[in-house]
């Protein structure tokens, strides 16, 4: 009980917060709470499979293999294959770190992990044809491709302004997580 | 639409995992359990956070701002707020459509797009677990910045 206070003390403080802001202004106070149930069951509609599959991958695919492909040493093909897994996914950013765990854990490359999040935040195929019909064709189109070799100069930038040794923490962490 | 596709892929790899080994599976799922557990405290935050946020600023206050700022200072504008918010995406294509509508430039729209996808405010103390402090907050600074790069080239692009 007390490890489970502990655990979700912010989301406590978060949700006090949001009853005192309801007792103050009911209008705000209940349109909160409609907007914070919509986006529950939109993670509860995501979520699911996301995880489901993130255990699969851990149980079933090798370490050897993963790092094969997207490990030290995979070179251009990691890259791609970072890129396309990052945009064949659903749900939101955060969604995305979960996976980046079990990427750490089966030793995949520190800059391919940037690759992936950063094509999961942007580049996702289903967006891009819900921008293109909203915003138009050559407004997506030159997103995308502004974004992909956007994706990845970041992902070298970040994993040159890091120490060798703050990765490894990072790898070490992962296994717990 | 998305998530049908997802759903029939995680179902055809789970029925195939189921038969070619059951104890396997189980450990899989248990692991999934852990991994979604384990961030769960983050994600109900996040939620109730997006709820307050959104209802505070809604979808007309962010035109009003986005819609009657130009040039430089209405991209700035954008990207911050862009940074600040986390909305889905098919609330926010339709939004942004309907700025640009507004008359918003295609500038502000991009840099706030891009900023809105990249850059995670709200979200920050969930990556600070995965990736650290200091990685976490430099992914989102380059990520800020790099809305600005979007919507430079497609002001030119677009104009």
């Amino acid at each position: 009980m007390k490890k489970f206070f502990k655990r979700y003390r912010s989301f406590l403080i978060v949700l006090a917060l949001l009853l005192l802001i309801t007792l103050i202004n009911k209008k705000i106070g209940f349109k909160a709470f409609d907007i914070a149930t919509f986006s529950m069951k939109e993670m509860l509609l995501v979520i699911p499979p996301v995880f489901i599959l993130l255990g699969l991958l851990d149980i079933w695919v090798p370490r050897e293999t993963m790092i094969k492909f997207m490990g030290e040493g995979s070179g251009l093909k990691g890259v791609l294959l970072s890129i396309l897994l990052g945009s064949a996914a659903a749900g939101p950013l955060y969604g995305a770190f979960p996976v980046a765990a079990v990427f750490m854990k089966k030793g995949v490359k520190f800059m391919n992990i940037l690759i992936f999040l950063g094509a999961w935040s942007t580049t996702k195929i289903p967006m891009f044809l819900f921008e293109m019909s909203s915003l138009g064709t050559s407004f997506a189109t030159t997103r995308l491709l502004i974004d992909i070799p956007g994706i990845i100069i970041i992902a070298y930038l970040l994993s040159k302004s890091v120490s060798k040794d703050y990765v490894n923490k990072l790898y070490v962490n992962a296994e717990n997580l | 639409m998305d998530s049908y596709i997802l759903y029939s892929i995680t179902v055809v790899f789970l029925i195939f995992s189921i038969y070619k080994d059951k104890k396997k599976t189980k450990m899989a799922l248990k692991k999934s359990w852990k991994a979604f557990e384990n961030i769960l405290p983050q994600f109900l935050v996040v939620i109730l956070l997006v709820g307050i946020m959104l209802a505070v600023i809604d979808t007309n206050t962010i035109s009003k701002i986005i819609g009657s700022k130009s040039g430089g200072w209405g991209v700035i504008v954008s990207a911050v707020i862009g940074a600040i918010t986390l909305i889905p995406a098919f609330v926010a294509f339709p939004t942004a459509a309907l700025l640009l509508e507004g008359g918003a430039g295609y500038m502000q729209i991009a840099a706030f797009v891009s900023a809105l996808m990249m850059v995670g405010i709200v979200t920050l103390p969930i990556e600070f677990k995965y990736f650290g402090k200091k990685m976490a907050i430099l992914r989102n600074t380059y990520a800020f910045l790099f809305s600005f790069v979007v919507a430079y080239i497609i002001g030119i692009v677009i104009g």
